[in-house]
């Protein structure tokens, strides 16, 4: 192997805060080569992405250098980067020039009120000296091989007038702009969704091989890893813990951490063991027919009718008593807004709800009235996706647990905390938590409280928007196993919508796919995953990441093109 | 505190690096906290809002205490004082004894411009006193007394600690006679802002759709037009016949009249974020009522907020009442207000001659409207505890 | 764009007649009328006037007719002929008294907006960038100060010093020289002299005010990715901060007109009064005390509308500034 292009040794960065010193990064060494890829792997707070603005020496304060080398080699020259100045000239010259940097949020990455094709000009001019007309039809050909289309046009517009992906491919334009010889990618796919990210990581693998860069990927997401990284670093509390070649790291772990993160990585094909032989009584519990929700149409200010959004389009589903339903889809595929229709906290346009109670009888619950739609809210529970807005903050956990006892009445206060005591006990927490505020607990620990607010009524079914998506993957199968472990002995069926299919897949028994406002496809969980029928869906299945670097699944996929669909 | 079942291993670490700026500094548990727990403690943290809370809690014990504090009576003019200015304080006497005095005037005539001028003359010596009989006074109109915090223990000879007006006036004791109307005018206007902010928010909230529609194009015409004019047009047109307490309580309406857009404006646009929280969504999903989800979710988390918003409305209303006063729309003799005090001092010769008229009902205002502002911002800043 | 301005001032049209409504509601407000002060004044002068003179008067100037109707009367008057009404005072159309004051109302106005922006731009720059320095602690003390200190306060006490400094009086716009001269380069560096203690007791408290929004603006945008973005492009450090996160901090500056507008001219209102400044603010007062109303209204309408163009111009700058607002 030729020598590395950077090396970094024994980094170490502090964060000084107002009460105390946080080492955000710990004697951090590793090579970046030319033409390969090493992934940065870790969860939230692992110093990760801090260690890569680090080699820019771009980390905000109050993060200090505390100590190593950035040793950057060129043309046989070392540079060490540590030592100098934050701002000094020679660091200057080495950004965007000699290292790129793709950050995860392309919009508020980006410049909103500057023209893409100026913040891109604006590099080639200060690093290749290139004068204003020379800058633009560099960036035009630069465009061009991120396969934006209409180059010319396009960089003249703004970021809010891109798509998501079309926005990360005008980042990779601007990192690749000068040529750089090492590319840092701070979770470029993380905002994306599936089919978008695949495509990405496409864009950036093939740019990268042509140009021979060297790459630091940083990413949580193992699936990621498994596709793109030929070496691995896995961080943790701002230390490598392990590092290697991308197959020892996957097929033969050493540390305990590495093997923590791969167990609780969940595989298309892996379904959870508890749910073989999920009985119950069968019979739908909750029937949607043909749901509608359409959004604008009406005329606006002066006239001016607006275009109907037609956010959910004739959804027929059922939900069987027992059975964990699926709904997988891409933003803006309407799977939030079912959730909320069937709760009527968004009232639907069209269709109706059918729910079976305890008595054996169907409520329409569209046609409900507001005492009705209160019995029904009882049955029926969501479990929010955002564990800190979930929770008002200025209750106790306590209150915030036993809220829906005191609404609904008929309750002592006595019976109230000793139902609450045993909801935590539930949902694996110490009762003696009940006199805290939410600002007392992590991420996980709160979702878990928001479970245990949901189960305060006994409910028949509980609808669960993105439950896990906030959290770290370590403590997202923590919750799934939880929430498994709840239904099996709560007897609850779950709507369990997710944008993530491998969770879905790990979830659910059935599963229904949903593009642009419509179901395309339903099926058992394990067909869907192994064999999809719909163009759609199988598109959306091949784009998943397999966290398993002997069988990469991204690079071979299919591809769906909406605008070819004779439906669509 | 470990509660999650953990796949802890020995090998592994549990948290983050992090070490102490000082070595044995443990940081304050605040698990248990509520909100008001950390807004207080927030609050407490920065020093000069809790200093300026006192210094207005001051100003306002000064108003309320106003005839026993001030030496004399606002409206005791004595023609032979015209002008006279600020006698300093000694404890003293020129023969060493113990004695707190002021120091007498001496009356010169400035030949050139034929009039009277005041000299201190440090021969004479008025002797002071704390808790003194003086002129008698109706403490706030209920009983009769005539002591007074600090006077001459003559109540016959002149006492001018901050200098006397063009009538021979005390400057000090119409001073805290002022404070009284000034600092309760601020107060008194700011909780009508909020009643009218709060009934038509409520209004404007409840009915939505074209009423507030309305509610909203009304508060933007309001805020749009310049104030003093405005003030000016409303306060011109209180007849001259009114009485001082007729004109009083007018005046304190037109100075909330126009307060209350921005008060209404930023409480409606926190109570419209609050609607959309998750949070709130949950409390409905648990089956609580409209009313009970306002009252028990969405107010909790507005009041600290109301809170702030109203001490940093109370400034602008002392402004607008001195201001008219001032002007000669306001609030009139022989009422005692800041404005009507900083009248005499309307024109360069008055200033020049007595430059204490300008001084110290200028620096009470500043002063008062400092503190409200540095109070209101601390609170402002610890009226969230929640945010990172 | 266009689109967008003709959407901005069809929005005004309802705002105007809000303000007309308030404006003449004011010349309504005064219990009676100008004739009933009219007759008090020469009653107590000893010549009262006959009854006979009172009704002529009173119906031709259409004081008898109903509320509703005189209004219409007197915005008709406005939209269509300019005219205002009639200052009783003056005994001349308002229209004719009212234009060179609502002149130099707009000049001393606008001159002090830029004198707010001038400033408060470095400065609020500045204290961003270098927060919690010796320099951002001075200057945030200062506007305290500048915001607690009320304009005709500030304007009293820059006279006593300025008298006992300079021993020379400081109000109106020249001195007495000056004020029958022919302009010459004497005359404007004579005006200068008297237009600085206005503009600044003017521009203060906006400019303090500005200097807290435009800090607090530029603190949350510098720690947005996108100046990060700049940051790894290799620029500059200045030119990192001034190209993007100045740029967008510059948003809140431009539409703060919409604020600091009224707020200024209600600064020159009463500043011109304690200055003796020919603008409309004395002339307003006196009006309003001799209950002069058409006279008065017309001061509040204009003043009024002032800010309503002055507010217009800010939504035009901004949309030219922020292409997000211009394609919406």
């Amino acid at each position: 192997m030729d020598s590395p292009v950077l090396s970094v040794e024994d980094l170490s960065l502090d964060f000084h805060l107002r009460t105390h010193i946080l080492h955000a990064v710990r004697n951090v060494s590793f090579d970046l080569h030319r033409g390969r890829t090493l992934a940065l792997v870790g969860e939230s707070g692992s110093g990760k992405s801090v260690t890569a603005r680090a080699l820019l020496r771009i980390v905000d304060r109050p993060g200090r250098m505390a100590g190593g080398r950035i040793l950057l080699r060129k043309d046989g020259v070392e540079l060490d980067l540590a030592p100098l100045a934050a701002d000094s000239k020679a660091v200057r010259a080495v950004r965007g020039a000699h290292i790129g940097l793709i950050f995860q949020e392309p919009m508020a990455s980006l410049s909103p009120v500057h023209t893409i094709g100026s913040q891109i000009d604006e590099m080639l001019r200060l690093h290749a000296g290139l004068d204003k007309r020379a800058a633009r039809t560099a960036t035009i050909a630069l465009l061009g091989q991120v396969e934006i289309p209409n180059p010319a046009e396009m960089a003249d517009r703004y970021t809010f007038e891109f798509s998501g992906g079309m926005r990360q491919r005008a980042m990779i334009a601007m990192a690749l702009a000068c040529n750089p010889d090492v590319l840092i990618a701070d979770e470029p796919t993380t905002a994306l969704d599936v089919t978008t990210q695949a495509e990405i990581l496409d864009l950036i693998k093939r740019l990268q091989v042509e140009r021979g860069m060297a790459m630091l990927l940083i990413t949580h997401d193992m699936g990621v890893v498994a596709e793109v990284a030929d070496d691995v670093a896995v961080m943790r509390f701002g230390k490598i813990v392990e590092q290697g070649s991308v197959d020892d790291i996957f097929h033969a772990p050493r540390h305990p951490y590495t093997k923590r993160l791969l167990a609780s990585t969940l595989k298309l094909e892996q379904a959870a063991e508890v749910r073989a032989g999920q009985g119950g009584e069968p019979g739908p519990i909750l029937t949607m027919h043909n749901l509608t929700k359409v959004y604008g149409g009406a005329s606006g200010f002066l006239g001016t009718s607006k275009f109907a959004v037609k956010a959910v389009d004739g959804v027929s589903l059922t939900l069987n008593a027992g059975e964990n339903l699926g709904i997988v889809g891409e933003s803006g595929s309407g799977k939030t807004t079912l959730g909320r229709l069937i709760l009527r906290t968004v009232e639907p346009s069209s269709g109706q709800v059918l729910y079976r109670d305890r008595q054996g009888r169907d409520v329409d619950v569209t046609a409900l009235s507001k005492s009705g739609l209160r019995k029904f809210h009882a049955d029926v529970r969501l479990i929010f996706q955002d564990p800190f807005a979930s929770l008002n903050p200025r209750m106790t956990i306590g209150q915030i647990i036993g809220d829906p006892l005191v609404v609904a009445g008929g309750h002592t206060a006595r019976q109230i905390e000793e139902k609450v005591a045993e909801l935590l006990g539930l949902v694996g927490l110490d009762p003696a938590v009940m006199e805290r505020y939410p600002h007392a607990f992590s991420g996980g620990q709160r979702q878990r409280i928001g479970i245990a607010r949901a189960l305060a009524l006994d409910p028949r079914v509980i609808i669960a928007d993105e439950a896990t998506s906030a959290l770290d993957v370590s403590i997202r199968s923590q919750i799934l196993d939880l929430l498994l472990d709840i239904q099996q002995r709560l007897d609850l069926s779950f709507i369990f919508i997710s944008h993530d299919i491998s969770v879905v897949r790990y979830f659910c028994d059935r599963v229904a796919v949903m593009h642009r406002g419509k179901v395309v496809e339903v099926g058992s969980a394990e067909k869907i995953c192994t064999a999809p029928e719909a163009d759609y869906t199988r598109a959306l299945i091949s784009a998943v990441p397999n966290p398993d670097p002997r069988h990469k699944r991204m690079l071979h996929r299919t591809r769906f093109n909406p605008d070819l669909q004779p439906s669509a | 505190m470990t509660m999650t079942p953990s796949l802890d291993d020995a090998a592994l670490e549990d948290g983050p690096a992090i070490s102490g700026l000082k070595p044995g500094l443990a940081p304050t548990s605040d698990a248990a906290a509520g909100q008001w727990t950390l807004i207080a403690r927030k609050f407490l943290a920065q020093k000069l809002a809790v200093f300026c809370g006192g210094l207005i809690l001051a100003l306002y014990l000064i108003g309320a205490l106003a005839e026993f504090l001030a030496p004399g009576l606002p409206d005791t003019s004595r023609a032979q004082f015209t002008y006279a200015p600020p006698q300093s304080i000694g404890l003293f006497t020129p023969d060493g004894a113990f004695q707190p005095h002021i120091k007498g005037y001496k009356v010169e005539i400035d030949q050139e411009a034929l009039r009277r001028t005041f000299v201190v003359d440090d021969s004479i010596i008025v002797p002071i006193g704390f808790f003194v009989e003086g002129p008698a006074y109706k403490f706030w109109g209920l009983f009769e007394s005539n002591r007074h915090l600090v006077g001459p223990l003559d109540p016959t000879q002149p006492m001018y600690l901050l200098g006397a007006d063009r009538l021979g006036r005390d400057l000090l004791s119409r001073l805290i006679y002022g404070t009284r109307i000034s600092m309760s005018i601020g107060l008194i206007g700011v909780c009508l802002s909020l009643m009218l902010g709060v009934v038509l928010g409520s209004i404007s909230g409840y009915f939505g759709g074209w009423v507030d529609t309305v509610v909203q194009r009304i508060i933007e015409v309001v805020s749009a037009m310049p104030t003093i004019p405005l003030w000016l047009g409303l306060a011109a047109a209180i007849p001259l016949t009114w009485s001082p307490v007729q004109v009083y309580f007018v005046i304190t309406v037109i100075v909330s009249l126009l307060g209350w857009t921005g008060l209404a404006r930023e409480v409606r646009g926190r109570f419209f974020a609050l609607r959309n929280e998750d949070f709130v969504t949950a409390a409905k999903l648990d089956g609580s009522s409209e009313r009970r989800v306002i009252f028990r979710h969405i107010l909790p988390s507005l009041t600290s907020h109301i809170l702030a918003v109203v001490t940093l409305a109370v400034p602008s209303m002392i402004i607008a009442e001195t201001s008219l006063s001032f002007l000669g729309v306001g609030l009139k003799a022989p009422v005692v207000s800041w404005g009507v005090l900083l009248q005499d001092a309307q024109n360069i010769r008055s200033i020049s001659t007595a430059p204490w008229l300008l001084i110290w009902p200028s620096l009470a205002v500043v002063i008062a409207v400092l503190s409200f502002n540095f109070f209101g911002d601390g609170l402002r800043d610890a009226a969230d505890p929640y945010e990172s | 764009m266009l689109n967008y301005i003709l959407k901005r001032l069809v929005y005004m049209i309802p705002t105007l007649f809000g303000m007309s409504i308030i404006s003449f509601a004011i010349i309504q407000l005064p219990p009676g009328d100008y004739l009933t002060s009219l007759m008090s004044t020469l009653a107590d002068g000893g010549a009262p006037i006959d009854a006979a003179t009172v009704e002529r008067l009173r119906s031709q100037y259409g004081l008898d007719q109903p509320i509703w109707l005189q209004y219409g009367k007197w915005m008709a008057g406005i939209l269509f002929r300019g005219d205002f009404g009639f200052s009783f005072e003056w005994n001349q159309p308002v229209a004719e008294v009212i234009w060179s004051r609502m002149g130099t109302t707009l000049a001393l106005s606008f001159a002090a907006l830029l004198f707010v922006w001038a400033v408060s731009l470095p400065i609020g720059i500045y204290s961003a960038v270098r927060r919690h320095s010796v320099g951002d602690y001075v200057f945030t003390f200062l506007g305290f100060i500048g915001l607690a200190v009320p304009n005709f306060i500030f304007a009293l006490t820059l006279m006593y010093v300025s008298f006992r400094v300079f021993g020379q009086s400081v109000g109106g716009l020249y001195s007495p020289e000056y004020v029958d001269a022919p302009w010459s380069w004497a005359k404007l560096w004579d005006l200068m002299m008297h237009l600085w203690i206005p503009i600044i007791v003017i521009g203060t408290s906006g400019t303090a005010a500005m200097i807290r929004i435009l800090r607090a603006n530029l603190t949350d945008e510098l720690s947005k990715p996108y100046v990060t973005t700049a940051r790894a492009k290799g620029l500059p450090e200045y030119k990192v901060i001034v190209k993007y996160p100045v740029r967008i901090a510059l948003n809140p500056f431009v539409s703060a007109i919409g604020w600091v507008l009224p707020e200024l001219v209600s600064g020159v209102t009463i500043t011109a009064i304690v200055l003796n400044l020919p603008t409309a603010g004395p002339l307003l007062l006196r009006a309003l005390v001799a209950q002069d109303m058409y006279l008065a209204g017309s001061f509040i309408l204009l003043l009024s509308v002032l800010t309503l163009v002055g507010m217009l111009v800010s939504d035009i700058l901004l949309a030219l500034l922020d292409p997000r607002i211009r394609y919406n």
